[in-house]
């Protein structure tokens, strides 16, 4: 079913809200706060390290659009390369 | 009729449900460390914890948001999973509290002669039917693919078995009469996305699963209501088929005269045509190269002694597990600690049922010290067993490999 109130929801807003899931920390590194942004508006950060450290540069690219045209992931284009290039370096293969 | 649990603000207008995130209380179990597969991502064994969601005990959180918790493997020592120990898989994070009284079904569609809605009372008006059934992941052991896909990055425990007690779904839809032409029955649970963007989660079945005997309409779990994370006050029940199926928190039934194109039938759940011994089919969803995954393939799982366990040379030792499969049937658990050269057959347990967990014992004498590898292969009634080497697939769907454990005898 469709939550008609959230359709204005401003993702890019929002940080992880509850106190279990503030205790994960992603690696501190250029782009973290790109990532915790966009990514963490939809779903916990967990995600990130729980898929690594195997999927290679093309893998995390293709997680990446698939957020975007799949799931329908308000990301820009410019947010969405800072975003990749942080998950291949940090927790790429 | 649903009211989103405690809605409150964050920051800047954003709204998010409480429901959707963990229980503030859950910290204190964080500090234990769960026991897992080495075969698991570095980084899935290093972020899953024990975390307990308002009302279930600590299981292995995979992920806070969407919830996804997996049952510890020492609750399959018996057959029947118990509620607060059951597995928690969404996909969607807005996923409100719904309230019973005031619950309604929406059944209809261009398929169906009629429209009628539906309260949970007049649902338990109609007869009432019970099946012992495995309701499991399809991505059930993803984490254990060689090499790794990304996804939920689940071990043994996307699964769980229960009695389940409900209407049968034929029983519904004759409120609304199928009509000839109807190819698919659609459902849609209470559970939504947080942007509108995101495709909500709506599945089909084709008609012909949707009429078995076995399809229930569910609002009893172990004799009591289903746990609200496990889709209260009322689930789909698809005996045999993956959990993928088994809609919760169902809102709405609707019959349709074409295949529904939804994102999760349409580009999710699907498996390569003609690599998987199914025989259950999806006809009306095939395309020349996929095809939805239905009915689960033929599986087992040693549930003692656990992996790595250390245990006394010479001393006789009992080895038990369960196996299950789409609903033929187990006929056959057999055990080899040769390394697979040869197998001999494990006394079956309590037959609950074709659906159902079958467990299984076998007595070990581990006559060296050192290590000793115990293997289980079930085998089902119509002559399928588990696979001896991974069937790969792109989501990481149907793991059946033979499981190989290892012990230590000193």
């Amino acid at each position: 079913m469709r939550c008609a109130i959230l359709h204005f929801l401003a993702c890019a807003s929002i940080a992880p809200v509850a106190a279990a899931e503030q205790t994960i920390e992603l690696k501190r590194a250029p782009g973290v706060e790109r990532v915790e942004a966009n990514c963490g508006a939809c779903h916990s950060l967990d995600y990130v390290p729980m898929n690594s450290p195997f999927l290679n540069a093309a893998s995390w690219q293709a997680e990446v659009n698939k957020m975007i045209n799949a799931f329908g992931a308000p990301i820009d284009e410019a947010d969405a390369k800072i975003i990749t290039e942080y998950l291949v370096k940090n927790y790429g293969e | 009729m649903i009211t989103r649990r405690g809605l409150f603000e964050v920051g800047a207008g954003a709204v998010l449900t409480r429901s959707a995130l963990p229980y503030l209380g859950a910290a204190a179990f964080a500090q234990a460390r769960p026991r897992l597969s080495p075969l698991l991502p570095e980084g899935t064994r290093s972020e899953a914890i024990f975390d307990a969601l308002p009302g279930k005990t600590p299981l292995i959180k995979l992920s806070y948001r969407p919830p996804n918790y997996e049952t510890p493997v020492e609750y399959f020592r018996s057959i029947i999973t118990p509620n607060d120990a059951f597995f928690v898989r969404y996909h969607l994070t807005d996923i409100p509290e719904v309230d019973a009284a005031s619950w309604k079904l929406k059944v209809g569609g261009d398929g169906a002669n009629n429209t009628v809605e539906i309260g949970l009372d007049d649902l338990r008006r109609l007869p009432a039917y019970e099946v012992v059934a495995v309701c499991q992941c399809s991505g059930n052991r993803r984490g254990l693919f060689q090499p790794h896909v990304p996804g939920v990055e689940w071990g043994y425990g996307a699964m769980g078995c229960a009695r389940w007690k409900g209407a049968r779904l034929k029983d519904v839809l004759d409120r609304v009469g199928v009509k000839k032409e109807a190819v698919e029955i659609v459902f849609d649970g209470a559970d939504g996305p947080v942007v509108e963007k995101t495709p909500d989660f709506l599945k089909s079945l084709p008609v012909g699963k949707a009429l078995e005997e076995t399809t229930l309409v569910a609002y009893e779990m172990n004799g009591a209501p289903l746990p609200h994370w496990n889709g209260f006050p009322v689930r789909l029940v698809v005996a045999g088929w993956t959990g993928t199926y088994w809609v919760k928190h169902l809102t709405s039934i609707e019959v349709a005269t074409k295949p529904f194109d939804g994102f999760w039938m349409k580009s999710a759940y699907r498996i390569p045509v003609g690599k998987f011994p199914v025989v259950a089919r999806f006809i009306s969803q095939e395309t020349a190269t996929n095809t939805p995954i239905t009915e689960m393939v033929v599986n087992s799982l040693i549930t003692s002694p656990a992996e790595g366990a250390s245990v006394k040379a010479g001393r006789p030792m009992t080895v038990s597990g369960v196996a299950w499969d789409g609903g033929y049937g187990i006929r056959v658990v057999e055990i080899s600690t040769d390394g697979g050269r040869t197998w001999v057959g494990a006394l079956l347990g309590e037959d609950a049922g074709r659906f159902a967990f079958r467990g299984w014992s076998y007595g070990f004498v581990p006559k060296t010290r050192g290590e000793h590898v115990i293997m289980a292969r079930a085998t089902n009634r119509i002559g399928q067993s588990q696979t001896t080497e991974l069937i790969l697939n792109a989501a990481g769907y149907h793991h059946n490999l033979i499981q190989s454990l290892t012990i230590v005898a000193t």
